[in-house]
Parts: structure tokens; sequence; C-alpha cells
């Protein structure tokens, strides 16, 4: 008889989601879906509103990460002015953006990840939670929330809150960086270079030989990748142009311009999710399927550009004798290589003097009547893509959210997943949070903030074909 | 604009306001007294130079030993007066009218350009309304970005005519006015034409500077960014009422 097993809500995640398992006769896994269930409507309510209220209004779609939703939506106002934007005003975004970077990749790897991979699949869910990490691996979690600190601390430097800062507007940035906070910034990135190394090579020798197996099946299948990368090819998380790489290491689209990106991306929609489904639109849907974020990013670029990354993305480039590396699990592995870059670039920028230049933004009124901006977010490439009318509002908007791009890997990830560690006649806890934990490899921000981790339930359903309940498994 | 006695006609009042004694001009309202010995009333829609329009009903004060409420922005201080100022039932009221505001149009403060520097936001803070506790109406409004160099955006409006009456009695153009009856009333340009399409609008932006929100704003203003200088009425109102 064919069952079906719901994982609701989905823990230790951005958001809220719901995964199903559906069983065949024989009690295999047939298929796998992840489904989001929230709706949230920005595309439609920003609609007859100033374009100049874009930035901070798309921010709200996440607490997370709303630098991302400031800098996408930055430059896509800033194509609606048709300006250049100044160098330095540039660099300062870019800044920001890097420090985005740091405290959201130290939040998915030290909070939400590292719980499974330093405890364990089997631990107990009371236990297995970033306060198990302090207890058994005191420092490593002290130096992960002091990461995730620094990263946060920065923002708040340049723009004055940590979470939804207003200092990124069009045309530029609304104030200029101090000769004081930049000394200070320079501190707290090179403790945090220290930490970010030290974790590296702990992940990379400790960790990474113990999941072999989870390597193996972790969304482990080929893809293609989608990101930015810079004009001379270098890993990028701001500016540049789109970079597609099929499973095979070839380059399939390159260079392309950002406001070109609806010539490849299509987007198609599932009755299950609320999420849209993007695909390469060349290879139709679902067969464009890709992956975007920090694994896809380091599999696209040439090179870092920074020393001890470009050392890390070599060893990183070793993981998996394929090319580029395929397996999902390795998302963990490309997003602390992303912190010792972030930092670098960091360190980089502010011992230019140029930093501190005081022509910090470009004013003008709208003078185009569309606009496309895309950056890098922690999770991938984010699309803000805006129309206005005469008068500067709003009449229609496109968001792509770097998670979205992921959906249909993750939809393919689980039912690997599932297939290997889920069996029908019992449901243990250790089998179903490795489907959790694949979602996890992702970091998918599927919502505003609302991680409550360690305190939502965790409620397992086994139904069959017509939906009866036959068995609950829950944890609180 | 209440009318000033001529200086020979000035007499002195003595009252009391929270039980403490203070002198004041029988022409002065409760509101100007209270402000001059710095006692703070709330208020909205009054500004000092403009005419008293009384629609907020922030100032109410009440009497002790009755009941009555009454605004202090349009009673004038008479003598042996006992004025309370924050009793726990006008606390209550205050706070309620506050909560009446946010609850009628659409106020995200969060994105307005006003964030921080907002009239209402400050009122709402020092009411103690952490929270509204009316539903939303959440009726739809439009943003009128038509003019050259200010836009008017009618979810953030709250009727308080600043900007009518600055427009009437100072810049003298009276290209504001009121529209509709009730919770259907709003500000209009010229006859309720697209305000970049009128034709008494001089432009001086007197109303933009007097807006106590994110209603009325310069184009080129990101969330929080909507700085405003109120310091030319003061002395423009004196040269226009100077007799």
């Amino acid at each position: 008889m064919s069952r079906t097993i719901a994982i609701e809500p989905v823990t230790r995640i951005e958001g809220h989601a719901r995964i199903t398992l559906e069983l065949d006769d024989d009690g295999q896994v047939a298929d796998a879906r992840f489904h989001l269930t929230q709706f949230r409507g920005f595309e439609k309510f920003c609609e007859g509103r100033p374009y100049r209220e874009m930035p901070a209004l798309t921010a709200r779609t996440c607490g997370i990460c709303p630098v991302s939703h400031l800098m996408a939506s930055a430059k896509a106002c800033d194509e609606l002015l048709s300006v250049r934007i100044p160098e330095v005003a540039m660099e300062l975004r870019r800044l920001m953006n890097l420090a985005q970077l740091t405290q959201s990749h130290a939040l998915s790897f030290f909070h939400l990840s590292s719980p499974d991979l330093l405890l364990g699949w089997d631990c107990p869910p009371a236990e297995r939670n970033v306060f198990g990490v302090m207890f058994r691996h005191p420092q490593l979690a002290r130096e992960g929330i002091r990461l995730r600190q620094i990263g946060q601390t920065i923002i708040e430097m340049l723009g004055g809150k940590k979470v939804h800062p207003t200092w990124v507007v069009p045309g530029g940035v609304s104030e200029p960086l101090t000769e004081e906070k930049r000394d200070r910034m320079l501190e707290l990135v090179a403790e945090g270079l220290d930490i970010a190394r030290r974790t590296y090579e702990f992940y990379k020798d400790d960790v990474v030989p113990k999941f072999k197996s989870e390597a193996r099946h972790f969304g482990n299948f080929p893809t293609m990748f989608l990101s930015l990368v810079s004009r001379k090819g270098a890993l990028e998380h701001y500016d540049g142009c789109l970079r597609i790489k099929d499973s095979s290491g070839r380059i399939v689209e390159d260079m392309v311009p950002t406001s070109e990106y609806a010539a490849i991306i299509g987007e198609a929609v599932e009755p299950f999710s609320y999420m849209k489904f993007p695909y390469y639109k060349p290879r139709g849907y679902p067969n464009g399927i890709y992956r975007v974020g920090p694994l896809a990013r380091l599999n696209n670029c040439d090179t870092c550009g920074t020393p001890f990354a470009d050392v890390a993305l070599a060893e990183f480039r070793t993981l998996q004798a394929s090319k580029p590396v395929a397996s999902s699990f390795h998302y963990h592995y490309a997003r602390l290589v992303e912190i010792i870059f972030a930092l670098e670039s960091m360190e980089r920028l502010l011992n230019d003097p140029s930093i501190l230049n005081t022509f910090v933004r470009a004013r003008a009124r709208s003078n185009c009547l569309e606009g496309v901006g895309i950056a890098e977010a922690p999770r991938g490439t984010l699309i803000h893509h805006y129309k206005i009318n005469d008068d500067g509002l709003m009449t229609w908007m496109n968001l792509i959210i770097a998670t979205g791009h992921n959906n249909l890997a993750m939809n393919r990830g689980i039912k690997q997943v599932a297939q290997k560690y889920v069996q029908s006649d019992k449901l243990q806890e250790g089998m179903l949070n490795r489907v959790e934990a694949l979602i996890r490899c992702y970091d998918p921000c599927l919502s505003c903030a609302s991680h409550a981790f360690g305190h939502m339930p965790l409620q397992i359903e086994l139904r069959n074909a017509h939906g009866k309940l036959l068995d609950v498994v829950s944890r609180s | 604009m209440m009318k000033q006695a001529t200086a020979s006609q000035i007499r002195v009042v003595t009252l009391k306001i929270n039980d403490r004694d203070v002198t004041a001009r029988e022409d002065e309202t409760i509101l100007q007294v209270a402000r001059e010995n710095g006692i703070r009333i709330p208020s909205l829609c009054y500004v000092e130079g403009l005419s008293v329009w009384g629609a907020c009903r922030l100032c109410m004060v009440e009497f002790a030993g009755d009941h009555r409420l009454v605004a202090a922005c349009s009673t004038r201080a008479a003598e042996g007066m006992e004025v309370l100022t924050h009793t726990d039932r006008l606390r209550r009221y205050r706070r309620m009218i506050v909560e009446l505001l946010f609850a009628e149009r659409n106020h995200v403060c969060a994105v307005c350009v006003s964030n921080g520097r907002c009239e209402l936001q400050n009122l709402a803070t020092e009411c103690g309304v952490d929270h509204v506790r009316v539903p939303y109406r959440t009726a739809v409004y439009h943003v009128d970005a038509s003019h050259d160099w200010f836009r008017v955006d009618h979810n953030r409006c709250v009727l308080c005519t600043r900007c009518v009456r600055v427009c009437d009695e100072i810049e003298g153009a009276h290209t504001w006015d009121l529209m509709g009856r009730g919770m259907n009333c709003q500000v209009i340009t010229d006859l309720h034409k697209p305000w970049g399409e009128s034709k008494s609008c001089t432009g001086c932006g007197k109303c933009v500077q007097l807006c106590p929100t994110g209603a009325l704003v310069r184009h080129g203003t990101s969330a929080g960014e909507m700085e405003r200088d109120a310091d030319f009425l003061p002395y423009l109102s004196r040269m226009r009422h100077a007799e």
C-alpha cells in the first residue's frame, strides 16, 4: 500500500516548510516534495509605491539577509535613475554585502548545521542544537557566535542597524565611512579571519572525512550551476555578469548581462508549493534544473582572488573527482571558503584609503522605466526586476529569491536522501533528521527571520494513498 | 488665526495648570500658556503661526471639578481656571486617538520616508501606543507623485490640514483643500486635480515642511530621509498678520 510521510515543520531553517515523502507499495520512497507553506505577496503590494521605497520595503522580505535585498533593490533603482554610482559607494555596498555573507554563513554553519555535523544524526533532538554544541565543543560554538557578531557589527557600523539598515539608497549610500569606524572594522576583520581559518582547517581535517556516505547521497546529482562572476571570471557577490556551467564543467552561458536574465531563466509553478521553480530556459522545465549559492559560486568562478581563499578553493575542488563538485553536502565546505573570501576581501577594501572618500551618492530622478538588479545573496543569486510609470510609482515587480533557484534541486535532493536513508517499516530520528539536514545544506531562507530552532515541533505522519493517518511520530 | 488683543487692551489673568500658578494674557490659549511655562500638552493639528483648527483633539484638557473636556488649542485662558493636562482619562483618550489615527490609514513606519522624524510616531511613543487595539481599515489610498518636486501619499495623511492652512494663510495660493466627509475625507489640490497639473501651486514647499507625517514629502527621499524645517513659519506669519 502506498503511503505518505510528512515532516512538518522542517526545523533549523529560516522560515516554515513541510516535507512529504511518498512511499510506494513496497515501502520504498517513490517521490519527495518540499512545500513552502507561506504566501507573502510582496510583488503585489509593492505596486503603486514610489520606487525609492523599494530597498527598505523589499528588505523586509527577510530578517536574516535584508542586506542582500538592499543590494539587489538599490542596483535595480540605480538602473531606474540611469546613473553610474560613485566608485566608493559601490565599494561600501560591497563591504556591507560581504559582512552580510559572513554573518549569514556563520549562522548557517555554526548555529543551524553544526549540531548535525558535530553531535551526530542520532543525538536526541533536545541536545542536537547550538546549546549542545556549546556543551561539547565550547570553543567552536563561542567562535561561531563571535564570527556572526563580527559580521553583524560591521553591518551596524556601516548602516546604523544590524537588521534592516536603510543606509543603502538608490544612487549610492547615505553616509560615508569614518576613519575611526574603518580602523575598528579592520580589527574585527582580522579577528574574524583567524576564526574562519581555524574553523576551516578543523572542518576539512576532522569533519569531512566522517561524512563520506552523506557526501555521496546528499543531493549528489548532476545539475547546472548559476551565479554571478566578475568580468574576469572571479568570485563575485555584488556586481558582474551571469555564468552558467553544466554538470561537466562546461560553461554554457557566460558574461550574460544581468538585465538579460529573463532570456535564460524561466519560472514554473507547481500546485503543491508557494515557491516558484526557476529553470534554465533553453533546456526547458524541469530539465533546466540548476543550483545557486556557495557551491555554485565556487564551481563557477575561475578564482577567488584572495590568497587564503584561493588555497581553500583548490582544496575544495579536490573533494570530488567530478568537476564541478556535485554533492550538496559540500555547500557547508563552500560556505566556509566564502567566509574566508569575504573577510579577506573586506580587509583589502578597508586598507584602500579611497574607502574614506566622502562623495558617496549620485542624485538623479528616474530616467528609465525598467531596471534589473542582481546580487549574490548568501544563499544564491537574487534578482529584483522593477517597472515604474512616468511618476516613479511601481507598476510591476518580479523577485526571484535565491532559495527559489534551488527549489528543483532541493526536491530532487530530498528524494535521493530519502531513498537512501528512509525505510517505511520504522521511523527513526536519525533517518528523518538526515532528510531535514539535506535541506539545511542549501540553507534555505523561506521567509522573514522566523527561524525558531529547537522549539518548533516536528511531526512525521504516515498516510496511505487515501490520506488515512496510519502512524505519527512527533517531538516537541 | 485667533485674534489677539491690541497692547492697550491687554489684561493679565492668573490660573493654575496641574496645580501650578501661572499668569497669561487673556487673549492666549491654554496651549500657548502651557508651552510658555514648559508644560507639554500633546497636539498634532496645532501649529504656532497658523489659524486654530481644533481637529485632532489630542490637546484636550479638563478643569478641576468639571467633567467637560476642552481643546487647549482653541480655549482661552481665563482668571481662576484650574487646568489638568494629564489625568488618567486624558491619557486614555489620547492613546485611543493615536491608535485610531494609525488604524484609519496605512502608516508603515519601517519603510516610511519620515521614519524617525515623524510627529505621529513621536506621539505614539509619548502616549504609550505599543500596539493598536482596533482593527486596521487597510483601505487603499493612492500616491500622487505627479508634481515635479513633491509627492503626496494619502496612506500617511492624518487630515491635520496644516498644508491647507499654510497654503492659504501664508503662501496665499490656497492650492490645498479638503474633499469628502468622515473617513472619506482627503486633502486635494485644485479641485481634485493631480498635484502636478495644479495651476495654483507655486511649488514653495511650505506644505511639505509642515506635514507632521510622511504624507507630503520631497521626491528623491528614501526610508527615514525626509527632513523638515519649519523655521520660516513664525517670521512669515508675523509679516503676513502685521497690522
